[in-house]
């Protein structure tokens, strides 16, 4: 009998459908993929399935755990069930736990609550539990705030807690999403040993095909609230026989068509466009304690690169190696500590706002947030034609109304969105606005800070289409700031991987990314999932 | 923690001292001759030029700021002109009166207000949240003075169940004790209650805002029933907005025992500020309200030191 | 409290606000009461400046809807000419809480550094002061009236707008769609005006309603300890100062200016309430 079994359960919050028809059975010790894009409903599942849902919500059908109609279960039998026989990790590591309680009051209140444990045995069991997850005593005693703790540490603390008294059932909502590819890989061999050693079952609920593919037994594609395809993950993956499965599985290996690097005028030959030399960006530290002296933090250290016309460039690394604020500082938003930026021979270091002028009109920048990079009060017009401010003669109200117009036409936007609000858009959308402001001046350059990391994959796909072609067509250079190898690959020719603060190696993209030599890129590469690699390794292990 | 402390006190310090500035400015500076002021047109020259020596007005401004400030650290307030008798001793006296009525007001509208608060939280959109926050609604909007008035009317003069105003002073025996706190329930009452009404809204906010919040499904996903999470894990988060709000509160609560001193005829520091104002006792008025700005400035400080309790991440990390 | 910039269309917000219970009873009774205070300047039922000692501390009756005071004045027109002062000191005190206030705040935001300490330094040293004492100060210099309520009760405003809008300002500007102008080489100034102050916009109109009510309240205290409004001019803190004395024979006098107050200051907060509801589209979702 299966351990899970969801039968036709949906799901409707304040009259809008969320769940139409959701079918799935996780088998004891069996761990299961949940895929689907923003708004399919895999988190809604998961939160049915803890009944914990949000405040008028109606569910309907059945779900069923281990003989128990949790649907129809009494609130106090579903808080027996809840961190005792189910577990639950969520996505968001930095918001999960709180603030005011020490992490070891975190794992142990719930050892306590079920078992009755008295405190020291229920701290010593969840001393056990933090060491088992990587928090040893030595470096992070009970006492320890999650203030103290770093992203990826705090998301071992949920994990703690959510398997600290071993439950037959593990629902964990992309738990890596908000982690860097590095720390997704540890986290996600922990998960595969947790369930291995206790023998519970996983449901892994994913936006990312090749996290799925790598760890999961049985996969349930989800979209629009109703399941796709079901079976097992191999099988459905290689054979793509669904059209949404196969809709997926391309777009997130999806390379855009490009024309070749050599274009005249690049190379080596031609005067870089931009030159960055002995930059370094260092941050005060307040003093943790009265006597201690305040310290600096070197989060760009010394880096020095060129980026020639027409190039797309890679900036690759972990979160927080200092990718976006070496960005900044080249968008002359932040200030440098020491060394040269050149951008088209000038020095853009410490220049007064007015003297920056001629470079910021050649250099612009796209960011990841497509909701936050527009003020929401401006229509589409004001918005696009914003770096127009930069002209030095200001076009007249028809001529913008034209440059913004023709700006939207080469993003793939119709000219008659443009008195639109941002709101209006969808997140692709508002990525192509944000890349038709970055071209509005006919910069030389683009700044694209993870451009394309908050994206649906099918939609990331379509952007990166976008960048390449404009590439093609401009002859716009990049810098492209990203923690995902994939994209680094799809789209530039040359890549620079960054390690706290240092620049540890350059090259064409192709030669890094297949024969890496420093170990920080050997680490980002040996952690970064690949789909079609991954299928590969499974099907030769199941047939050989 | 020793460094936020620290910079917190440091910060009142400084706060404190521009404050007497201020006060110091606006009092002795301001007036042109303030002996002149507080006697009056018809003052004989020889009674001038006596508070004129009395007061050091002869001297130096920086000289005479430097004396005040002074006599203030060393409880040295000067001498009152009405009263002849040093501000200190009216000041202590006074404060029988006033500091037992701000702490009986601050202690009844913190615990009518938390708790309400929490609750309406707790069963947001539900009839016990509408009529809760209804009535605070109203509460916030009724001004403490007729609120007294009004219980006066009910209480004192309808019912004659208390006094409806003036005080006997503590005494020695327990009953006199007890006539004292009886003259001081209603004016307790009218100011605790508005003051309850707006610290059970912003409660209820910051448990509502604080009850969204991940780290309270990730409590419940342990297994913990609703009433435990918000007792054991929202409460202690929804507390610093409302700590804030606490430390803003007692400015008001000064005030408003101005206020409501006048309402109730009680012989505090809002009935002797008042009343030197009207006698023009300019020095009774410049050591009270430094004695109430102090105790602003106090109580925020207090209220910092609250927050390295209730929040670990003011305390520094290792 | 933070308001997250509005992302709906001016007809769709009005329509919300429209069906937003709070504020629409709070604008109708902000309009009422604006509205009696114009009237009172062109007709009240009576004149109150002739007075009638034989009508005095006359009950409720269809004459005199809430009696008369004890010179025999109609207390609804005192009312309906007291709410002018306080209206009047209220919009004052707040505009110039408004005015100093939320330059300072938005240019600190936009500045930092030594700017933002000085003027957080500053706020602390002003929020030592409640109105109250401000005004005693003021009133044992140059005696009590309207203008010094008004001067005291704006000092207290002033740290309240400089907060909310640094604080505004604060969360706005390391946005990406701030920085996007930036990149566009746009200054502090251009940005504050064209990005900031629209943003922070709805959060200062929730405040400025709070703050109207608080002035209100403030007044009304003041004048009731003989330090704002002076007679004979008619304010409601003034006229409960007079019913205390009588409120064994004539508690009317003291019930009706009361009840004006709290209606006043209960309209203007269920405006704010409802503003609030309207602008924050995370509320919205919530109710």
């Amino acid at each position: 009998m299966s351990l899970l079994q969801i039968e036709k359960l949906t799901l409707s919050i304040g009259g809008s459908q969320i769940l139409r028809s959701i079918d799935i059975s996780i088998e004891p010790g069996e761990i299961m993929g949940l895929v689907g894009e923003s708004g399919s409903g895999k988190s809604m599942t998961a939160l049915s399935i803890m009944k914990l849902l949000p405040p008028g919500a109606r569910a309907g059908g059945r779900v069923q755990f281990d003989g128990i109609d949790i649907l129809s279960a009494p609130e106090a039998a579903m808080c027996r069930l809840r961190g005792d026989d189910i577990g639950m990790i969520f996505q968001e590591p930095m918001t999960a736990l709180n603030p005011v309680k020490t992490i070891g009051q975190q794992v142990a209140e719930g050892i306590r609550w079920h078992t009755g444990a008295n405190r020291a045995d229920a701290e010593s069991r969840a001393r056990a539990m933090l060491e088992r997850v990587g928090l040893p005593e030595k470096e992070f005693p009970l006492t320890r705030y999650p203030h103290e703790l770093s992203g990826g540490q705090r998301q071992r603390v949920v994990i703690a807690i959510a398997c600290a008294l071993k439950p037959k059932l593990l629902i964990a909502d992309e738990p890596t999403t908000a982690l860097d590819v590095v720390l997704q890989r540890q986290i996600l061999t922990l998960l595969r040993e947790l369930v291995n050693e206790s023998g519970m079952s996983l449901l892994l609920i994913s936006h990312d095909l090749a996290v799925v593919a790598e760890m999961t037994d049985r996969l349930t594609i989800i979209r629009d609230g109703a399941v796709m395809e079901a079976g097992e993950t191999v099988q459905i993956l290689s054979r793509k026989t669904h059209p949404y499965t196969r809709q997926l599985a391309e777009a997130s290996t999806h390379v855009p068509a490009r024309v070749a690097i050599s274009k005249p005028g690049a190379g080596p030959s031609a005067a870089p466009l931009l030159e960055v030399e002995g930059l370094t960006r260092d941050y005060p530290v307040r003093p943790a304690g009265l006597f201690a002296r305040a310290s600096r933090f070197r989060a760009v250290d010394h880096v020095s690169f060129s980026i020639f016309p027409g190039q797309s460039v890679a900036l690759v690394g972990r979160s927080g190696c200092g990718k976006s604020t070496l960005a900044r500082m080249i968008l002359a938003l932040d200030r440098p500590s020491s060394g040269s930026i050149r951008f088209m021979g000038q020095e853009i270091g410490g220049r007064s706002e007015e003297a920056l002028r001629p470079a910021r009109r050649n250099m612009q920048v796209v960011f990841q947030d497509p909701y936050g990079s527009f003020d929401p009060r401006h229509r589409v017009e004001r918005l696009v034609a914003e770096p127009l401010h930069l002209a030095d003669e200001k076009p007249g109200a028809a001529r913008r109304r034209d440059l913004v117009a023709e700006a939207l036409e080469q993003v793939g936007l119709s000219p008659l969105d443009i008195d639109k609000y941002p709101h209006e858009f969808s997140g692709g959308q508002r990525q192509r606005l944000a890349i038709a402001r970055a071209i509005i001046t006919r910069p030389k350059l683009i700044v694209a800070d993870e451009p394309v990391s908050a994206l649906d994959v099918s939609i990331r796909a379509q952007i990166l289409d976008l960048f390449a072609d404009l590439n093609d067509r401009l002859g716009v250079a990049y810098l492209f700031i990203t923690h995902d190898l994939r994209v680094a690959r799809a789209i530039t020719d040359t890549v620079l991987v960054m390690h706290e603060g240092k620049i540890v190696e350059t090259g064409p993209t192709e030669i890094v990314l297949d024969n890496p030599r420093s170990d920080a890129a050997r680490a980002l590469l040996a952690a970064a999932p690949d789909l079609g690699l991954t299928l590969r390794k499974r099907l030769a292990q199941d047939t050989g | 923690m020793t460094a936020y402390l620290l910079r917190r006190l440091a910060i009142a310090v400084a706060t404190l001292f521009v404050a007497s500035l201020v006060v110091f400015s606006v009092l002795e500076i301001l007036p042109g001759d303030p002996a002149r002021l507080m006697l009056g047109l018809n003052a004989s020259p020889d009674a001038l030029a006596a508070l004129r020596t009395e007061m050091g007005l002869d001297r130096p401004l920086a000289a005479r700021y430097l004396d005040w400030l002074g006599g203030m650290i060393t409880g040295d307030f000067g001498r009152s002109l009405t009263y002849s008798s040093p501000v200190i001793d009216l000041v202590k006296e006074r404060l029988a009166v006033s500091f037992p009525l701000a702490l009986i007001a601050l202690t009844l509208s913190t615990i009518i207000a938390i708790p309400v608060g929490v609750f309406a939280a707790a069963r947001r959109g539900k009839a016990a949240d509408t009529v809760a926050m209804g009535l605070a609604q109203v509460g916030v909007a009724v001004p403490n003075f007729w609120f007294a008035l009004l219980l006066v009317y009910v209480f004192a003069v309808s019912l004659r169940l208390v006094p409806a105003g003036g005080f006997p002073g503590w005494g020695d025996s327990w009953a006199s004790h007890w006539q004292a706190l009886r003259a001081l329930i209603l004016p307790a009452i009218s100011l605790a209650l508005p003051q309850a009404a707006i610290l059970a809204r912003v409660t209820r906010s910051a448990t509502v805002e604080v009850l969204g919040e991940d780290y309270i499904r990730t409590a419940r996903a342990k297994g913990l029933p609703y009433r435990r999470v918000l007792w054991r894990h929202a409460l202690r988060n929804a507390m610093i907005p409302v700590l804030t709000i606490m430390g803003l509160q007692f400015a008001f609560l000064l005030a408003g025992t101005i206020i409501i001193e006048n309402v109730f005829y009680l012989p505090g520091l809002g009935r002797l500020i008042f009343q030197a104002i009207s006698q023009r006792d300019l020095i009774v008025v410049e050591g009270v309200v430094m004695l109430l700005v102090a105790s602003v400035i106090l109580i925020n400080l207090v209220v910092d030191i609250c927050y390295t309790i209730v929040d670990p991440r003011l305390r520094g990390g290792r | 409290m933070s308001l997250d910039p509005v992302p709906a269309p001016q007809r769709r917000r009005m329509r919300g606000a429209l069906s937003n219970r709070s504020f629409l009873v709070g604008l109708v009774i902000t309009g009422a009461v604006i509205l009696m205070a114009l009237v009172s300047f062109f007709w009240t039922p009576y004149d109150i400046t002739r007075l009638a000692v034989a009508n005095r501390l006359l009950g409720l009756s269809p004459e005199h809807p809430f009696g008369t005071d004890h010179m025999g004045r109609d207390i609804f027109s005192m009312i309906m000419i007291g709410a002018r002062n306080s209206i009047a000191v209220a919009i004052v005190a707040v505009g110039i809480g408004m005015g100093v206030g939320v330059p300072l705040g938005t240019w600190a935001a936009a500045r930092g550094g030594w700017a933002d300490e000085v003027l957080m330094r500053a706020n602390d040293v002003m929020f030592a002061f409640p109105a109250l004492l401000s005004a005693v100060m003021i009133t044992a210099i140059f005696g009590p009236g309207a203008v010094n309520a008004i001067i005291a009760i704006g000092i207290f405003n002033v740290p309240v707008f400089a907060r909310v809008a640094r604080a505004g300002a604060l969360a706005l500007w390391p946005r990406e769609f701030i920085l996007a102008a930036r990149a566009s080489g746009k200054g502090k100034v251009l940005i504050t005006l064209e990005h900031i102050l629209p943003n922070i916009a709805g959060l200062l109109l929730v405040q400025g309603t709070i703050q109207f009510a608080l002035a209100i309240l403030a007044e009304a205290g003041l004048s009731y300890l003989g330090l704002g409004a002076q007679p004979p001019m008619p304010s409601w803190g003034r006229m409960l100062f007079d019913a205390q004395t009588r409120i064994a024979v004539a508690p009317h006098l003291a019930l009706f200016p009361g009840l004006a107050i709290v209606v006043t200051v209960l309209g203007l907060n269920l405006l704010g309430d409802g503003l609030r509801d309207v602008l924050d589209p995370r509320l919205r979702q919530e109710r």
